[in-house]
């Protein structure tokens, strides 16, 4: 089980961040178009499951708090999983099909390392690539030693 | 293979007067730098929406909300949640108009001008806490609602209670991101 890569986009998307730990494969285009693609295929996802869905999306139940849509997609090889804050702030996963929902995980790189480090930091402007090497470090050994990342490709 | 604690961040309190005398102290500033009441209540404005910007995602970061689909649910959760967790007070709300797209938010307790017995004179139209409401702007700006926050009632000008109006209007559009071409 591993994480393959991770994307950090903001309300207008640009891309805050991306880490790698395990990719073998690239797009073959360039990163800035990967992001763009990522982005603007997240943002048609999204409409289209809240438009197709055969459910009324607001449900009052307790047990989901936060039903509001697309959460993962899947293929034969990886899982892409989705969070979305109500600021606009995009946190993608792809891990592979090992991995379970992990929205808590990715709400944790929001709330602790997103928030704490950038956030809250007046020198680190918002809107933009984020620069800061302390955030970069967290969110490398933050992900590293998740239960379901391995050092081995698997 | 053990799961390791996801531990919330500590949040670090200060001392409440240390907080409440840097903001007098701020307000105190920008009535030095600045002779008329308007432009003062307009930096404060200003400041209090930068900070609004970026406080409302440690606000989602920390009290984990559920998605409101109503302006008064909103404005409950301002009074309830956010106002608690940062001023530690709850003002109660109300709605102003049938539309229920203006409420009020009633003070009536503020930290902010706990050591404030008057307006100092030749400042009365002195909004003293507007900070306050460039924050709300901020915030609600960020998650995609416009709205005009000013205060309608001020106890420090002699009112019998302290009032910050939201006017909610339009929501705004999320765009979707252009290519450059």
């Amino acid at each position: 089980m591993t994480v393959h890569n991770l994307y950090l986009f903001d309300r207008n998307g640009v891309c805050l961040h991306y880490s790698e730990w395990h990719r073998k494969k690239q797009a073959g285009i360039p990163k800035e178009e990967e992001y763009k693609l990522m982005y603007g295929m997240l943002f048609s996802i999204r409409s289209f499951v809240s438009k197709m869905s055969p459910l009324d999306m607001y449900a009052e139940s307790e047990e989901m708090p936060r039903k509001d849509g697309f959460l993962a997609f899947q293929t034969s090889r990886y899982k892409l999983h989705y969070y979305e804050t109500p600021t606009g702030i995009k946190v993608v996963m792809n891990t592979d099909l090992g991995v379970g929902p992990i929205r808590d995980v990715l709400h944790h790189i929001y709330s602790a390392l997103y928030v704490e480090l950038v956030v809250k930091n007046p020198l680190c402007p918002l809107g933009q690539t984020v620069q800061s090497e302390l955030f970069r470090s967290r969110l490398d050994s933050y992900v590293r030693s998740l239960p379901f990342f391995s050092a081995r490709a698997g | 293979m053990s799961r390791p604690a996801h531990r919330k961040p500590e949040y670090h309190k200060i001392n409440k007067d240390l907080f409440v005398l840097t903001y007098g102290a701020l307000v105190a500033q920008l009535c030095k730098d600045y002779e008329k009441d308007e432009d003062v209540n307009k930096y404060l404005d200003k400041m209090g929406y930068g900070i609004g910007t970026r406080l409302v995602e440690d606000f989602l970061a920390r009290s984990c909300v559920r998605r409101c689909h109503s302006y008064s649910e909103i404005t409950d959760i301002i009074a309830q949640v956010a106002f608690k967790m940062y001023l530690g007070i709850t003002p109660s709300v109300t709605c102003n108009n049938s539309s229920r797209t203006e409420f009020s938010l009633i003070l009536d307790k503020n930290p902010l001008v706990e050591f404030v017995e008057e307006l100092p004179a030749g400042r009365s139209s002195l909004c003293y806490c507007n900070l306050l409401c460039g924050i709300i702007r901020g915030a609600l700006e960020m998650v995609h609602l416009a709205a005009d926050v000013t205060f309608l009632q001020d106890r420090l000008k002699g009112d019998r209670v302290t009032e910050i109006g939201i006017t909610f209007l339009r929501k705004l559009d999320e765009k979707k991101y252009r290519r450059k071409k």
